[in-house]
């Protein structure tokens, strides 16, 4: 009864924030309604009985949308993103499909037919997450996370300006790199 | 581990705030000390208090174009986060909330703070105390995978997230005996997330408090007690995560969990004094390139240990 209440409750708070995001007109109150709607989802996982993946929700989400937040304000075309904004794109566009998404999903709650519950909960959902992620999808995973690595390596590499040549030399020589910000580590 | 009812929610913040009023009175005798004179006890305890009754009586400072509601909610949050981590906080058996996913949960309460103390340094419009929430920012970037991978470190020798379990584990052998980059690592960090010296660099003076620059009356109180419970709350959890928790000859479990993170905590105050403040590209590269592979390290001869015992 109670997990019902909170689920309607989460729910509709998710959806007030998340329209929040359209309707506030700062960039930071619009990345924080964002982080909020993300929190009720996460209380909804919980509600599932997925703790551990509640859990990892708030804590990836906040650390994301902090350091979203930083971006954002540091690329908007207004000083420092304090003038007012909208998040708006091709506004009749957007609202149409989101519209639109939103009554397909909800129809497909009430039109499809919902499985019935096969095996039992597993004691642990920790470990039932950790076995079915790593168990058999380990190659999987470990490609992903090598794939993910050389994308982000790689674009660092070709979005910076300086190369081996601007930190060593022209002939790689040089003792201590020639960097512009020097570092703790005395190199 | 047993969780204690519902009531011991409102327990628990009386608990925490008397162990921070402690850990406050003894950083005065410290300063005291540190400027040639011995501080009295009723010093140590008198100023704090006095300080806290001031800033509860003190008129709010009035920003032009603040942004209220995220000032306020970024200032809330901090000692919100420090209570929250605190759930899972066990004293010796006992614990409010003993989670299948304590370290996790405690991982992302401490980890509000990063939201905590960017709103509050963006909330009054003011450029000084925007550059310390980034320089916070900044700090939590480079601090935090060290420390998850602390934490991931006695988790994976316990073979569980539950902190109950962490400190069953260490019936025996505690696992800062075999785990002491993570302890240190811990330590260092928890430093960081409170933002207190070394890494205070987010409230320096050179930004004219930063942060904390433009809090005046009571969100200053809320802010500033709020670190200090972020300080208390992190160092106490290293006792059940490295240092056996309740474990301990003839004394209850209660009081050795007490012994230790008052022992703990006295060790941090006094060496957070030794050292100048962090400036933030130092600390970025040194938790990159030192303290990152470390911990690693750490967290691979860990798991191998556990693997083939």
């Amino acid at each position: 009864m109670l997990s019902a209440v909170l689920a309607w409750v989460f729910g509709a708070l998710a959806l007030v924030a998340g329209a929040l995001v359209f309707r506030l007109d700062s960039m930071a109150k619009v990345t924080f309604a964002l982080l909020a709607s993300f929190l009720f989802a996460a209380g909804e996982v919980l509600l599932l009985g997925l703790g551990y993946l509640g859990v990892v929700i708030v804590l990836m989400m906040v650390m994301e949308m902090v350091i979203m937040v930083v971006f954002m304000i540091m690329y908007m075309m207004n000083p420092a993103g304090l003038m007012p904004m909208a998040m708006f794109h091709n506004t009749r566009g957007s609202a149409t499909i989101a519209g639109g998404v939103f009554i397909a999903l909800t129809a497909g709650i009430f039109l499809v037919d919902w499985p019935e519950r096969a095996g039992r909960a597993p004691a642990d959902s920790t470990l039932a997450l950790g076995e079915s992620l790593m168990g058999g999808q380990m190659l999987t995973m470990m490609t992903l996370g090598l794939a993910l690595f050389a994308t982000i390596v790689s674009s660092v590499v070709l979005a910076t300006h300086r190369g081996r040549y601007d930190r060593f030399g022209d002939d790689l020589r040089a003792d201590h790199p020639d960097d512009p910000i020097p570092g703790g580590v005395g190199r | 581990m047993t969780e204690i009812p519902l009531w011991s929610l409102a327990v628990l913040p009386a608990v925490l705030g008397v162990a921070t009023i402690v850990a406050i009175a003894f950083d005065v005798a410290l300063s005291a000390r540190a400027g040639g004179r011995a501080a009295s006890l009723t010093e140590a305890v008198v100023v704090p208090l006095r300080e806290a009754v001031r800033l509860l009586v003190g008129q709010r400072r009035v920003t032009t174009a603040a942004d209220r509601v995220l000032w306020r909610t970024g200032v809330v949050t901090v000692p919100l986060a420090a209570l929250m981590a605190a759930l899972v906080l066990p004293l010796g058996g006992v614990a409010v909330a003993d989670l299948d996913v304590g370290v996790v949960w405690f991982n992302a309460m401490e980890i509000l703070a990063w939201a905590a103390v960017w709103l509050a340094g963006w909330g009054p419009n003011s450029a000084l105390s925007l550059v310390g929430g980034y320089r916070f920012v900044a700090q939590g970037l480079a601090y935090e995978l060290p420390h998850m991978f602390a934490l991931i470190t006695a988790a994976t020798a316990a073979g569980t997230l539950r902190v109950g379990g962490i400190v069953e584990a260490q019936s025996g052998v505690w696992f800062v005996v075999w785990m002491p980059v993570a302890f240190v690592v811990y330590l260092l960090s928890t430093a960081a997330m409170a933002f207190q010296a070394p890494f205070d660099a987010p409230i320096g003076r050179d930004l004219a408090g930063g942060v904390a620059g433009e809090l005046s009356g009571v969100d200053r109180l809320v802010l500033q007690g709020g670190r200090w419970l972020l300080l208390v709350v992190a160092v106490a959890m290293s006792v059940p995560l490295f240092l056996g928790g309740g474990h301990g000859p003839l004394l209850p479990p209660w009081l050795w969990t007490v012994l230790k993170t008052a022992a703990v905590l006295a060790a941090v105050l006094w060496l957070r004094r030794k050292f100048p403040t962090v400036r933030m590209d130092r600390f970025a590269e040194i938790a990159w390139v030192v303290l990152i592979p470390l911990t690693i390290l750490q967290a691979l001869a860990v798991a191998a240990l556990v693997l083939t015992w």
